[in-house]
């Protein structure tokens, strides 16, 4: 018999050691070429695995006013994230820490499945900028809930209710299409940069640079042991040439109202005041915005992401005569010229109303002082026939209309100042005499910003000498933060004196009672400006429209004025959009320069400082030749203040 | 029929070197759950050994020969454990393979139905009566391993269900199996592998997508095959004994099917390649054994022995070192698990049963 006793073939028992021998062979040789010949490799691999770099955020620089008052700071501000600890069952735990951040559970519950799959190492974020309470119930949780922790930003904190915003701007994580941009591209993703304004202007001097600190990590991501560390530079900070008490009235004076103000000081070009409205705040975008909202403020028909001190581009309307005037009288033809004004006249074949007949009432007699603080149409009218677009457009681009200011802010822009060659240029037509007239009262094709406009009057104000306007001092910062502008620094405009003076007393008399914004008159206040309405549809347009239209496209009301009336130490252009007059616009200037003044004289001067020669302006009155009461008379002095106490309102003349 | 059995003729060469690989298991072990919230599984590991010794002396003592006259009834009750879980299983990360017993203890039925079908397969091909197997005799054969696979894989635990391949073919191939007919099975498996495919779950996919390209989802699926190459590699020549892979915990559970890259990369290339000796030299010591047992069925049954350990460690090296898929098959001695090491023991237990009877006949 055969089965049980025979014994099995002793060959095939060798070949099943073979087998196993190769077998042991194979294995032996994967573990030599993973330990021995990619031992390097791996080893590398592992180094890697067990260090990570954690950054160390550098706080962004503050943003102060001139007076080094803070503007902007920095918040330390929590993000609640959950670490996967497998001896939890984080599921079960979902509830409570929903509760504890005032989350939905589900959603919570939601977010722990989804990233069920990534590594556990990497935490799951939960919420961003969580409050004080929230902190608390996490500090509060650590036993009961080791899995919930919390890692600290430094987040911006701005001013609230969108004071200031436009300005200043905001940050944002960068996006892709910035990376793209050589000027971005040696950011990394995640870096937190300026998106508009000067946080955008000045984000290099503002970022500083994230350090960073080698740890030793387990696999779930939990320091075990640190290796070294290079510490952050914090962001420098950044002082801006804005005056806060100057800001909060122009916030103030533009309450209610959508336009902008810009205010400056024409000595120097520094930015005094600025603000756009309406606003936002950029408070809501520092943690992160909700698609809607981003939406509602982008459709705005108000624009109120728009800085329209500087990115409004409007007809000037009237406040344009102040120009038309300067280069009516430098180029000889508005000293003699006298305009009866009867409600309108006749150019080119076409009637042209003056803003006067509204009002049932004519102008009579005009001559250069009394067209500019009546504002009369027709005597501007006149002036642009005679002047013609060609020296019209001269004066206005030497006085930067239809061209950036240069100002150190981004997204500026350039406004329109016609011409016969912008014409062809733009419509391969040629320019008809008949634009010209309209040209003369700033409406046409004329487009500027009030920055511009601001610049303009501030230049002409001060005798022709005009700065580049900035908001931030250049000797303040260090070299290479500003980049070289094709706008020079300074330009001097030629203006004669007695032409110079011509102006600007009749810019006074705007405010006084005899002109268009006596309303905005400041008592003791050497105010001087020009009133502007301009039209923000054709009248053709508006006829057609009919009452709905009327009240949709209001005029807009411009003022841009200056204190004192010669050698300012202060501009302001006010635009009130559908703000139908300019007296409107006069007023909010008004409560500016009326901010400006006041605390000029509550601050200790610079007389009391110097102990030198020191060359001071003042107004004072004098009797009239006419022998007609008094006229207002503005000058400088050179004062020896050697060793005295006095205080400049002692020292002036005394103004009534 | 004198039948004299004593514990003079227990191969206690054979002993020593196992206790050897329990005993680096245990050190590993230890090392590797040092400060996680597995810390102390060497202790309960000692515990198993302890128990899976006692059981051995228990195995060696009742008659290999009596077991198999009555193989079709452990078979069938083994069949009937495979349907309970099926139908009584504890769920456990999606697969049904535990039964609770009473006194909250988990069992794991595969386990000792791997033992049953050894002793059915050697049964069975002891049993024939010619030199050479017809189709049928391999068909059988074939049933025999195949059903209790099928249940297996229904679990689903496609790992177990492969430890029971190794047995047929070991029984195959000692039975007498031709070189052509090896190439037909060879083939006709290699025809119906990718219907195989579609009967995988959608995680043993993953596995096998991730064995082919372990990079591309590095931390996904192929994070333990990244990490596990990783430990292993860093290890060196003579090893790093402060292992961040391990000690840092980027080796997920490294105590059970990933004991063998621990232990590598705390104790290199020499550590491991010595480690694989010993196994080695188990290997040769088994089928020393066989050789000397007394008759055919004893031959079969400790190949049998010897084909198991052999895939659980050509399966678990091999996938330590990247050559195979992540499959949870443990390593025999080493690993950390109560199931895995009771059946090893009770398999060395019918081992030390055969060898004590050499003399009998």
């Amino acid at each position: 018999m055969f089965g049980r006793d025979e014994k099995v073939s002793p060959e095939r028992l060798t070949a099943v050691q073979y087998i196993i021998l190769v077998i042991f062979l194979v294995l032996a040789y994967g573990l030599w070429r993973l330990q021995v010949v990619q031992s390097e490799f791996y080893s590398a691999a592992a180094e890697k695995n067990r260090t990570r770099e954690v950054p160390i955020l550098a706080p962004r620089g503050k943003i102060l006013d001139r007076e080094g008052r803070i503007i902007v700071d920095n918040y330390p501000s929590f993000t609640a994230l959950l670490l996967r600890d497998s001896t939890r069952d984080i599921l079960a735990d979902a509830g409570a820490i929903a509760a504890g951040l005032h989350l939905d559970p589900k959603e919570v519950r939601d977010r722990i499945r989804r990233f069920a799959y990534t590594p556990q190492f990497r935490p799951i974020y939960l919420k961003e900028d969580i409050t004080p309470d929230e902190l608390a119930f996490v500090e509060a949780h650590r036993n009961e809930l080791p899995e919930l922790d919390t890692i600290v930003a430094h987040r911006r904190l701005y001013p609230r209710n969108g004071f200031m915003a436009h300005l200043i701007g905001y940050v944002g994580e960068v996006s892709e299409d910035m990376l793209n941009q050589p000027q971005w591209e040696l950011y990394s993703p995640g870096d937190v940069v300026g998106k508009s304004g000067v946080e955008l202007q000045y984000n290099q001097l503002l970022m500083g640079k994230n350090g960073s600190r080698q740890v030793v990590v387990n696999s779930r991501g939990k320091e075990v042991g640190q290796l070294e560390e290079k510490p952050a530079e914090p962001g420098k900070p950044l002082r801006l040439t804005v005056d806060i008490d100057l800001q909060i009235a122009a916030e103030q004076a533009l309450e209610g109202h959508n336009g902008a103000i810009v205010a400056l000081d024409p000595r120097t070009g520094e930015i005094l005041a600025m603000v756009s409205r309406p606003t936002y705040d950029p408070n809501d975008f520092a943690v992160r915005i909700r698609k809607e909202e981003w939406a509602k403020l982008v459709n705005d028909d108000d624009h109120p992401l728009l800085n329209k001190a500087i990115q409004a581009q409007l007809a000037p309307g009237s406040v344009f005569k102040i120009i038309m005037a300067t280069a009516g009288l430098q180029e000889g033809i508005a000293q003699d010229l006298r305009v009866n004004c009867n409600g309108g006249a006749s150019f080119y074949g076409r009637y042209f109303k003056c803003w006067v007949v509204a009002e049932h009432r004519v102008h009579g007699s005009v001559d250069i002082t009394k067209g500019i603080y009546q504002s009369c149409d027709v005597f501007f009218y006149t002036l642009a026939e005679r002047l013609g677009i060609g020296r019209i457009a001269k004066y206005a681009t030497m006085f930067g209309l239809g061209q950036k200011t240069g100002i150190d802010l981004p997204q500026e822009v350039t406004g329109v100042m016609p011409s016969e060659e912008w014409k062809i240029r733009n419509f391969k037509q040629k320019w008809y005499a008949g634009e010209t007239i309209s040209v003369g009262i700033g409406q046409g094709a004329v487009a500027v910003t009030p920055i511009q406009l601001a610049r303009a009057i501030g230049t002409i104000a001060s005798g022709g000498l005009m700065h580049r306007p900035h908001v931030t001092n250049p000797t303040d910062l260090p070299p290479g933060i500003i980049p070289a502008s094709p706008v020079a620094d300074q330009i001097r405009i030629p203006i004669d004196q007695k032409n110079w003076e011509i102006v600007t007393n009749a810019m006074a008399d705007v405010v006084s009672p005899l002109g268009t914004a006596n309303s905005a008159h400041l008592q003791g206040i050497d105010f001087a400006g020009k009133t502007g309405s301009a039209q923000t549809i054709s009248n053709a347009m508006k006829a057609k429209l009919g009452a709905a239209g009327k009240s949709r496209f209001k005029d807009n009301g411009w003022f841009s004025g200056v204190e004192p009336r010669r050698n300012p130490e202060i501009v302001v252009c006010s635009l009130l959009e559908e703000g139908e007059h300019g007296y409107l616009a006069a007023r909010t200037a008004a409560q500016v320069i009326k901010a400006y003044v006041e605390k000029q004289r509550r601050l200790p001067n610079k007389m009391a400082k110097a102990n030198e020669k020191v060359d001071i302006g003042a107004v004072w009155n004098t009797p009239d030749p006419d022998g007609e009461g008094d006229s207002l008379n503005s000058g400088h002095f050179v004062m020896d203040v050697k060793n005295s106490r006095t205080r400049l309102a002692a020292a002036a003349p005394r103004i009534h | 029929m004198s039948r004299y059995i004593s514990f003079r003729d227990f191969d206690w060469l054979l002993m020593a070197f196992i206790l050897i690989i329990c005993g680096l298991g245990v050190m590993e072990i230890h090392s590797a759950t040092l400060h996680t919230k597995f810390a102390g599984a060497h202790i309960r590991q000692v515990y198993w050994i302890l128990g899976g010794i006692a059981c051995m002396f228990a195995m060696s003592l009742v008659s290999y020969q009596m077991l198999l006259e009555r193989i079709h009834w452990f078979y069938i009750v083994a069949l009937a454990s495979l349907i309970s879980v099926l139908l009584f299983g504890q769920k456990y990360l999606g697969a049904r393979r535990w039964v609770k017993m009473p006194g909250g203890a988990h069992f794991q039925p595969s386990e000792w139905v791997k033992l049953i079908l050894i002793l059915a397969v050697a049964k069975y091909f002891a049993d024939l009566h010619d030199r050479e197997l017809s189709w049928s005799d391999i068909i059988k054969a074939g049933a025999i391993a195949g059903i209790p696979m099928l249940m297996v894989l229904r679990q689903p635990d496609l790992g177990t269900a492969l430890t029971y391949l190794p047995i047929a073919v070991m029984g195959l191939f000692l039975g007498g199996l031709r070189f052509k007919q090896g190439a037909v099975i060879v083939l006709s498996c290699a025809l119906l592998l990718p219907l195989g495919w579609h009967v995988l779950k959608p995680y043993q996919r993953d596995r096998l997508t991730s064995f082919m390209h372990p990079e591309a989802d590095s931390q996904g699926s192929g994070y333990q095959v990244n990490q596990s190459l990783i430990a292993v590699g860093s290890g060196g020549i003579w090893g790093n004994s402060e292992g961040s892979q391990t000690h840092l915990a980027f080796l997920p559970v490294p105590q059970t099917d990933f004991i063998f890259a621990a232990f590598a990369e705390e104790h290199g290339f020499v550590g491991a390649l010595g480690v694989m000796l010993l196994y080695f030299i188990v290997l040769m010591r088994l089928t020393q054994n066989a050789q000397t047992a007394p008759d055919r069925a004893g031959t079969f049954v400790v190949m049998g022995v010897v084909a198991v350990l052999s895939f659980h460690i050509l399966v678990n090296i091999g996938m330590v070192v990247g050559f195979m898929p992540v499959t949870g098959i443990p390593l025999p001695l080493m690993s950390y698990g109560g199931s895995s090491v009771l059946f090893m023991f009770l398999a060395l237990g019918i081992v030390m049963n055969v060898r004590m009877r050499r003399f009998v006949n």
